[in-house]
């Protein structure tokens, strides 16, 4: 690491003046940056720690809305909103290992919009919103692309926003060295309409893969996927697999998905 | 009742005691007064002109102590390559020079261009990022076979060309084996890959460098598996520091693999800068650093034929290899596709001609050497699977045709040098179809058909030549080292013992099964015996530890020692007593004049070794301690069945490994605990290779896989619960304790037995084009295989 400074406020007022600072950086659970600045890829002239900011915490039920603090960890989602949001439960406690589901929040996840994260599959397959200090943000409008945000510099997320749907599920098939999605799809029925995102495969981060959401919209079963392909053009190609193959996962997930919501 | 002291009972691991509770000492827990730190700037690509080296600004930086390059290395000589192979043609390998750092050129990505030495590690690597190297790139080889083109690019401008040895093995049979495989009723032909490797030793490696300008005495602290080895290499062929004026210090070690037996750049320059600065020098590795500086294992491209006739039995065998060996000739690494590997290719099997071709290859990569198993397990893999496909075209059984073609009568002389003196495949096999239920196998497989799962089972034999090795025969194989052990075993005056061992420890279990060894000796309890290891202070000349040694070469040594220590024990005893020593009898920790109720307890006899107020001095000197050196007439043949089940999930590839079953014939066994755990640890090697594991460069020498985000190492979830015996005892005929060695089985017979069960499982499914798949099979692989 190089040298910075270290700031731990209290309050979301004090995060925000201590983010003013030139080159400085939020911290929220580390689980991407701290190895980021230990290998020196990033020299921020602050860090500045959104751990002990009790607003931003915790998960809350309003009607038919749960309500996720940005600074709760992926353990305390998968502890508490298993009895209201099953599926988000089980996402959040499918992360990494219990370390990193001990340190990593919510917030931080989508901030860093890691195209390989499981978080943005959720939020953008709910119809989430995204709260930060300034507005709230719709999921179809919050990811850009691959580590990419529509946050301004300095603004925070403060909350997420999820719509409880009527069923559903995620299927994550892991890349098996960093346990990371290799590809993982989230599907979500609600009295409207079927959402699916995929995260994982695409080159340009999390999608929603629309026309399996027109099918199950008509009917949600897993024969609705039948004769549907996902084109490979824009799916990531590496060594853990080529695009062929990752277009192939996210149709087998989806009926998987389809199948274990449908219970 | 299973014994609770002595050999064969299953001691728990005194050793353990330590490391879990954080009071293991290794060599990052040492620090010295004064102690400097070393920050490496390692080159970041795999092949260039080194113009210069701008250290001015690193020299300028807090902190600095001192900048150094190869030009501080140039009168300095390089490190030296332990093996000299000789090619099919009679002339020596081809062998560079290996600087400690680099000099007019950059081979590899992770070689060293320059060391800073700071008072602060956060300083030197500071510093380190300041130093400017002015390299002009050059086209990089990585690919073996675009390596020995005619036009590839030089790795050693001095050389002829990329290609180390051409390497033929029985050279005089080549014509034979040729005529046998042209005229076969059946060939079986399988081209396939054996997967480089990282060794990934949990503790990454450390060096500290130490020196007394008092008196003129260098010390290195270093994870070693044999720090007296390290200690000639680097005192006699890099430093020049005589062997009395060097201490190497190997404490504990955090596991090796192999990677920690090798004499790596770092410990020299440690132990080089120490003495130019007067000052301690400290280097730990990163994790990345260990990701391209630890030797690499495997990474062989084979073809392999092997001929038979109508029923089945093996005719010949042959096959061609491309052993890739990095950039560099790392300390054995060229033994390892040769000895290691062309001799085990009999493996159980009467084949009556053999040959085997290795041509080694230099490349932009980093050095390959012995990885757990060493060339056994690229020569397991080979015959293994090529006999399963063998088995599939003939229409046999996969058992049946290894059955049939079993060495059955012992010592048996392979067409490969090897004697085997002795074994029972038969009874491995039988054990093996027990523990694994495979009579239950059906119903299993029909249990994951409606789970949508394709079940297979994967069957095979391995043998390993372990306990190297007779130091006469390695000579004449090019070893340039003898590969005996030592063992000095010293009584106290109260009666406890201390065993000083060449061997090492680094998850072995060494301090609990080498007491287990004296204490059935002399009949004493285990916990008066205590081991020492890896310091060349207070130990003898010995050897270390790899290809599963320890107990039959070192602790050969140290029966050889205790032995004389118990031959001079019963003299003073007779004396004592006042009778015959060939009528006494050490038996329960007392001396006893046969037929009589003479006895003498062992440690007052100990006590009068120190204290010979009534002692035969005339004939016997006082004191208690003796030193043995041994040196095995033979290797030992560890040799198993082994057996795996998986289901295979056909939509995407992803294969689970259900059940694993491994019978193995390790001869004698002193701690029955300690071998089911290194059999386990060898089983999830194995399998880490069979499924997950590989190390990919770029065509330009790029490491793709420099971490665990994409080099994939097994996990606890990755491995079934495994089934292990070792009840079929065939005990090594020529060491004193029957014992052959069980610390690479495992890795060695694994690999193909998943293979084999993948192939088999797409078989049973009907995907009857999918011969072979490389490893590891991840489920890309898999999927591809399915649908290619």
């Amino acid at each position: 690491m190089y040298e910075f400074e270290f700031a731990r406020p209290t309050s979301l007022a004090e995060a925000l003046a201590a983010l003013k600072a030139e080159d400085a950086q939020p911290l929220a659970g580390g689980q991407t940056l701290i190895p980021t600045l230990k290998q020196r890829l990033a020299s921020p002239s602050v860090l500045v720690s959104l751990s002990a900011i009790e607003e931003l915490k915790g998960v809350r039920r309003e009607g038919d809305t749960l309500c996720i603090g940005a600074a709760t960890t992926h353990a305390e989602v998968a502890r508490e909103a298993a009895a209201h949001y099953p599926a988000l439960a089980a996402l959040a406690g499918g992360i990494g290992d219990p370390a990193v589901r001990n340190r990593g929040t919510i917030g931080g996840s989508l901030a860093n919009n890691d195209p390989a994260a499981c978080y943005p599959a959720a939020v953008l397959a709910s119809g989430a919103t995204v709260v930060t200090n300034a507005r709230e943000i719709a999921a179809d409008d919050f990811f850009q692309g691959l580590f990419t945000t529509a946050l301004e510099e300095g603004e925070i997320i403060t909350e997420v926003r999820f719509p409880i749907p009527q069923a559903a599920n995620y299927q994550k098939f892991e890349q098996p060295a960093s346990l990371f999605a290799l590809v993982g799809v989230f599907v979500a029925r609600f009295a409207d309409g079927v959402r699916v995102a995929v995260t994982g495969a695409s080159e340009e981060g999390v999608y929603r893969w629309e026309s399996a959401e027109e099918a199950l919209s008509k009917e949600f079963r897993p024969d609705a996927l039948m004769g549907l392909r996902m084109n490979p053009a824009n799916m990531i190609h590496d060594i853990h697999g080529t695009k062929e193959y990752r277009a192939h996962l996210v149709g087998v997930l989806t009926r998987r998905a389809v199948a274990a919501a449908r219970g | 009742m299973p014994k609770d002291h002595g050999i064969g009972a299953s001691q728990k691991r005194r050793e353990d005691v330590r490391f879990l509770t954080g009071r293991g000492r290794y060599t990052d827990d040492i620090n010295l007064p004064g102690q400097a730190y070393v920050a490496f700037v390692r080159s970041q690509v795999a092949h260039g002109i080194l113009k210069g080296v701008d250290t001015s600004a690193a020299e300028a930086s807090p902190g600095v102590l001192r900048v150094f390059t190869g030009k501080d290395f140039e009168g300095v000589g390089g490190l030296p390559c332990g093996w000299q192979v000789t090619d099919r043609f009679g002339q020596p390998m081809q062998e560079p020079a290996h600087p400690v750092l680099a000099q007019g050129k950059v081979r590899h990505v992770g070689e060293i261009i320059a060391a800073v030495v700071a008072e602060t590690y956060e300083q030197a690597r500071d510093a380190a990022e300041k130093v400017v190297p002015d390299i002009e790139e050059l086209p990089a080889v990585v690919d073996m076979r675009a390596a020995l083109a005619d036009d590839a690019p030089k790795v050693h401008d001095d050389l002829k060309n990329n290609l180390c040895y051409d390497w033929g093995f029985v050279e005089e049979n080549r014509e034979a084996v040729d005529e046998a495989i042209r005229n076969a009723p059946h060939v079986t032909t399988l081209e396939l890959v054996n997967n480089r490797l990282v060794p990934n030793a949990m503790e990454p490696r450390v060096a500290i460098g130490d020196y007394n300008p008092g008196t003129d005495e260098s010390t290195l602290y270093t994870t070693s598996q044999n720090p007296h080895v390290i200690r000639l290499l680097m005192g006699a062929f890099v430093l020049g520091i005589p062997e009395h004026k060097l201490r190497v210090v190997a404490p504990d070690v955090g596991g090796g693999f192999g990677s920690k037996i090798f004499h790596y750049a770092e410990e020299a320059f440690c132990t080089f800068a120490a003495r130019q600065l007067k000052r301690p020098v400290k280097w730990t590795a990163q994790r990345w650093e260990s990701f391209m500086s630890d030797a690499h294992g495997r990474d062989h491209v084979t073809k392999i034929e092997l001929a038979l006739d109508k029923e089945g039995n093996f005719l010949a065998v042959r096959t061609e290899t491309l052993a890739n060996l990095g950039a560099y000739l790392s300390t054995f690494a060229p033994s390892v596709p040769t000895w290691l590997h062309g001799t085990l290719m009999a493996g159980n099997y009467k084949t009556p001609l053999i040959y085997v071709n290795v041509k080694a290859v230099f490349t932009n990569t980093v050095p390959v050497d012995a990885y757990r198993g060493a060339g056994r397990p690229e020569a397991t893999y080979q015959l293994e699977r090529v006999i399963d496909k063998a088995a599939r075209e003939l229409g046999m059984d996969p058992i049946e045709i290894r059955r049939k073609n079993f060495i059955t009568e012992f010592p048996y002389q392979t067409p490969v040098a090897l004697v085997y003196d002795t074994g029972n495949y038969h009874c491995t096999m039988d054990k093996l179809i027990e523990i694994a239920d495979l009579d239950g196998f059906e119903a299993r497989r029909k249990a994951s058909e409606e789970k949508g799962l394709l079940r297979g089972l994967g069957v095979n034999c391995y043998i390993e030549a372990c306990g190297i090795a007779p130091s006469n025969l390695v000579g004449q194989l090019g070893a340039r080292a003898g590969l005996y052990e030592s063992a000095t075993v010293r009584v106290n005056a109260t009666g406890g013992v201390v065993v000083m061992t060449g061997a090492h420890s680094h998850g072995q279990g060494h301090e609990t099964t080498f007491p287990q060894v004296i204490a059935e000796m002399i009949g004493i309890d285990e916990s008066m015996v205590e081991i020492v290891h890896g310091d060349t202070a207070n130990t003898p000349m010995g050897m270390g530890t790899y290809g599963s040694r320890s107990i039959a070469v070192g602790g050969a040594a140290m029966v050889r020692a205790a032995e004389k220590v118990i031959a001079k024990a019963t003299k003073i005893a007779a004396h004592l007593m006042e009778a015959a020593p060939e009528d006494i009898e050490l038996k329960g920790g007392e001396f006893i004049v046969k037929g009589t109720d003479k006895r003498i307890a062992w440690g007052d006899v100990c006590l009068a070794a120190y204290v010979p107020h009534n002692y035969p001095l005339e004939e016997l000197e006082p004191g208690l301690e003796e030193t043995a050196f041994y040196d095995p007439a033979n290797f030992t043949f560890p040799a198993g069945a082994y057996a795996c089940e998986v289901e295979v999930d056909p939509e995407t590839g992803k294969v689970t490994i259900d059940r694993f079953a491994a019978a193995d014939d390790f001869g004698n066994v002193i701690n029955p605990m300690i071998v089911d755990g290194q059999v386990h640890g060898g089983l999830g090697q194995g399998i880490g290779q069979a499924l997950l594991e590989g190390c990919v460069y770029d065509e330009n020498g790029q490491l793709l896989t420099g971490s665990y985000m994409d080099y994939a190492m097994p996990r606890a979830s990755n491995l079934p619960f495994f089934t292990v015996d070792h009840s079929c005892k065939t005990p090594c005929t020529h060491n004193p304790l029957g014992v052959k060695g069980c610390g690479e089985a495992g890795a060695i017979g694994s690999p193909p037995a998943v293979v084999n069960a993948v192939i088999d499982a797409l078989h049973r499914a009907g995907h009857t084009h999918v011969t072979h798949i490389d490893m590891p099979l991840t489920p890309a692989r898999v999927w591809q295989a399915i649908h290619g």
